[in-house]
């Protein structure tokens, strides 16, 4: 008798339900059981895309009950057209470069580190992906006070280092400052992150790759450009698409650490919109914002997803 | 065997679930923001349990989630609360969009007279449209942004001394918001008993009211007007961006430029709170229900602490209106509960206890009693307080009015973006279109 998991289940199968199933074609069986998923996926995914294009077009408010209309592209004309909507975009993407730009170097940095065997690897490993396990709004709240120009350590370290009196400067209240200080917490917190998959791209690579290239006297680093980076590069590639995804979408950590401000500095797209949904209940506006980002997105990440896949057939 | 007991449980359930509901249909919901008169509201309750056989539940959210948590709960038509203690501001929004149930009947069927109550407050917190005796909610807390000062440090003989000689005049409870900078300027990074303090806890707060509740008590008091009084909707340029009200905005960017503590860009009442009783700042703008804390306060209150209504200015004295009504939530599965807590809460007896608690009750009757004003040391700067409020936009469009506003001034003031006409005028842009949305113009 077969001990093959599907045929202990098919003869667990009551012969009541055997009787009806037995007639099915293996399309049909199959169907059945990617049917749920189809049908959840509409539910939860499909179907309100669609509803929010369908939404963008028209003037409508959750919460008022008067008629809706459809106005054509009056939505996306204005917000094309807002300075604040660029305000914020251009928030959005000072705020993306700069966080994956620090979280890959120092996440790699760190890779390449703690790859290194040594006593009580396993310990800063531990250690250091813990800021990762925090939640983002209580992160943020808590850098409010290291950034508290009288109490906060952050200010009293930099004074240690440059000599600058620790109340002079205020992070989250200068403009010049405010954007840097949701960047060094995002670098932070998400760093870890970056490192354990650059340490997956670097516990990847073979010994024996480096024997060969120790045996053609391949210095340290002829190793590090020809063979380390090429082949950490689509792990790399990796944690950059999904970093850039999740801070594209960043609500939480900003909203606590500034509210925005000073003024509209730090107001990312995903706060803008927001303001606009659940704030001032322009819903069939916030549906076009939506949409301009879902496809700025998409597209920007669907270019990125086929370098990915070139650099992973190199 | 199996479909006995089956049978069983789902008698069993049936049962205790009908229990619930019934349980349900006998308790009362009400939802208000988490903060101290909160607390007093579940003693005060306590009351109305005993003598109805109602019981009470409660649903306190925080203030930064107050406004979000619960319009979203009103525009989602949600069944959580049967009372609701909603901000002012709400009050047209939830009127046009029949959240709350109106109260006119009830009120001249159970002799409830809003003549009885502070008339900033049936304005503020019960009419809509304003001016008109269209009643939503029965004013249920009083509020009011004021100021405390530490009295202890204002009269130390030295300081006295040293103020005196720089400004001319003495130092003590600023006749005017001119003088309220000169004190923020003077204490502002001075040595006491060894610690450097600031001048004052300013309101900053970008992302909810913070900022709006903080400026307009300096706006108003410079010729701030939120439109033609005759045609408010179809006239604002000339009146929100008049050359008071820029003067207006200036003195708060000067005052917060000025004696504002350093990180303070971005506090709301908390935060001012936090600094006042940790004996950072000199004075402390804030909303009344914060005194009696402070009054409490082993650190500086008692004697230490000194209350006053916010200064005038050139064009007059007024100070920002906070505090809320109590309205029924229109969704109710407990109406005649709801009704019932409300007759109760409009009592004399029950009003005149509730501020005994650490509420603040809006009934005449409690606030001009004999003895009120001396009764605790900020009584008579609240009813001078109460005496000169003015609000903000309670629109069903408030949120698109708030917004821009946040946006505009902390932009100026915390940023430094822009000057104040700019400012103002963008404030004009957004208000008119927002009206223009509204189909008001």
């Amino acid at each position: 008798m077969s001990s093959n998991p599907i045929d202990k289940i098919a003869r667990a199968t009551p012969p009541s339900i055997a009787k009806h199933v037995r007639g099915f074609s293996d399309r049909t069986i199959a169907w059945l059981f990617v049917g749920p998923s189809i049908v959840l996926l509409l539910a939860v995914n499909i179907f309100p895309l669609i509803w929010t294009i369908n939404l963008s077009f028209t003037n409508f408010r959750a919460n008022r009950s008067r008629d809706v209309e459809y106005i054509g592209l009056q939505n996306y004309e204005r917000i094309l057209t807002d300075s604040d909507t660029w305000q914020s975009m251009q928030a959005t993407a000072h705020f993306l470069f700069w966080t994956i730009f620090f979280q890959v170097l120092i996440g790699f940095a760190l890779a390449y580190l703690i790859n290194k065997k040594f006593k009580g690897n396993d310990l800063w490993t531990t250690i250091i992906v813990l800021p990762m396990m925090l939640s983002p709004a209580v992160v943020g709240n808590f850098w409010t006070f290291l950034y508290q120009p009288q109490i906060g350590l952050f200010n009293y370290v930099v004074e240690f280092f440059s000599g600058v009196d620790a109340s002079s400067f205020s992070m989250i209240g200068s403009v010049n400052l405010a954007p840097w200080s949701i960047v060094i917490v995002d670098t932070w917190m998400w760093t870890p992150f970056v490192m354990l998959i650059c340490l997956a791209g670097l516990r990847s690579i073979p010994d024996s790759i480096y024997e060969a290239a120790e045996c053609d006297r391949a210095s340290k680093w002829r190793q590090f450009w020809t063979l380390t980076i090429p082949m950490v590069l689509p792990f790399l590639m990796l944690a950059v698409l999904f970093r850039g995804i999740e801070n594209f979408k960043m609500f939480d950590l900003v909203v606590q650490l500034t509210g925005g401000g000073p003024g509209s500095i730090t107001t990312l797209t995903s706060i803008d919109l927001k303001r606009e949904a659940f704030e001032k209940w322009r819903t069939g506006y916030a549906s076009a914002y939506a949409v301009i980002l879902f496809v700025t997105v998409f597209g920007l990440a669907s270019i990125y997803v086929k370098a990915l896949n070139k650099v992973k057939e190199r | 065997m199996k479909v006995s007991k089956l049978l069983m449980a789902t008698a069993l359930t049936a049962v205790t679930g009908m229990g619930a509901s019934a349980a349900s249909a006998e308790s009362l919901t009400l939802c208000w923001a988490a903060w101290d008169p909160a607390n007093a509201l579940v003693e005060l309750s306590k009351d109305f349990e005993a003598q109805s056989g109602i019981d009470m539940e409660f649903e306190f959210v925080p203030w930064p989630n107050f406004a979000d948590r619960m319009l979203n709960e009103l525009n989602s038509n949600g069944t959580l609360c049967d009372l609701l203690i909603g901000d002012s501001q709400w009050i047209g929004g939830a009127a046009e969009n029949g959240n709350y149930v109106q109260l006119n009947d009830f009120f001249d069927a159970e002799g409830i007279d809003m003549a009885d109550f502070i008339p900033a407050t049936v304005a503020g917190y019960a009419e809509w449209p304003k001016g008109t005796p269209n009643y939503w909610a029965l004013p249920a807390y009083a509020d009011v942004v004021g100021w405390t000062y530490r009295r202890d440090w204002f009269e130390r003989p030295e300081l006295m001394a040293e103020f005196q000689e720089t400004y001319g005049y003495d130092l003590g409870v600023p006749a005017d918001l001119e003088q309220l900078k000169d004190i923020a300027a003077f204490f502002q990074r001075r040595e006491i008993d060894g610690k450097t303090v600031y001048g004052v806890a300013l309101y900053t707060e970008r992302g909810s009211e913070g900022i709006t509740m903080g400026v307009t008590n300096a706006l108003y008091n410079y010729g701030f007007e939120y439109g033609n009084p005759e045609n408010p909707y179809g006239e604002l340029d000339g009146y929100v961006n008049s050359a008071g009200a820029v003067a207006g905005l200036e003195f708060y960017k000067d005052l917060y430029d000025a004696g504002a503590a350093p990180g303070s860009s971005n506090w709301y009442m908390g935060e001012n709170i936090d600094a006042y009783k940790s004996g950072q700042v000199a004075m402390q703008m804030n909303f009344a229900f914060i005194w009696p804390g402070v009054n409490l306060d082993p650190n500086v209150g008692g004697d230490r602490t000194g209350y006053f209504a916010n200064p005038p200015g050139p064009a007059g004295q007024f100070a920002q209106l906070g505090g809320q009504g109590i309205s029924v939530v229109a969704n109710t599965d407990n109406m005649d509960g709801a009704l019932a807590y409300i007759k109760w809460f409009a009592q004399a007896d029950v009003q005149a206890q509730w501020t005994d608690l650490g509420g603040a009750s809006a009934l005449s009757a409690v606030v001009e009693a004999d003895g009120f004003a001396d009764k605790e040391p900020y009584n008579q700067a609240f009813l001078d307080s109460m005496a000169i409020v003015k609000d903000f936009w309670a629109e069903p469009s408030y949120a698109s009015l708030l917004l821009p506003m946040q946006s505009r001034i902390h932009n100026y003031v915390i940023a430094g973006q822009g000057t104040a006409q700019e400012a103002l005028d963008g404030l004009v842009e957004d208000w008119v279109e927002v009206f223009e949305d509204e189909g008001l113009r």
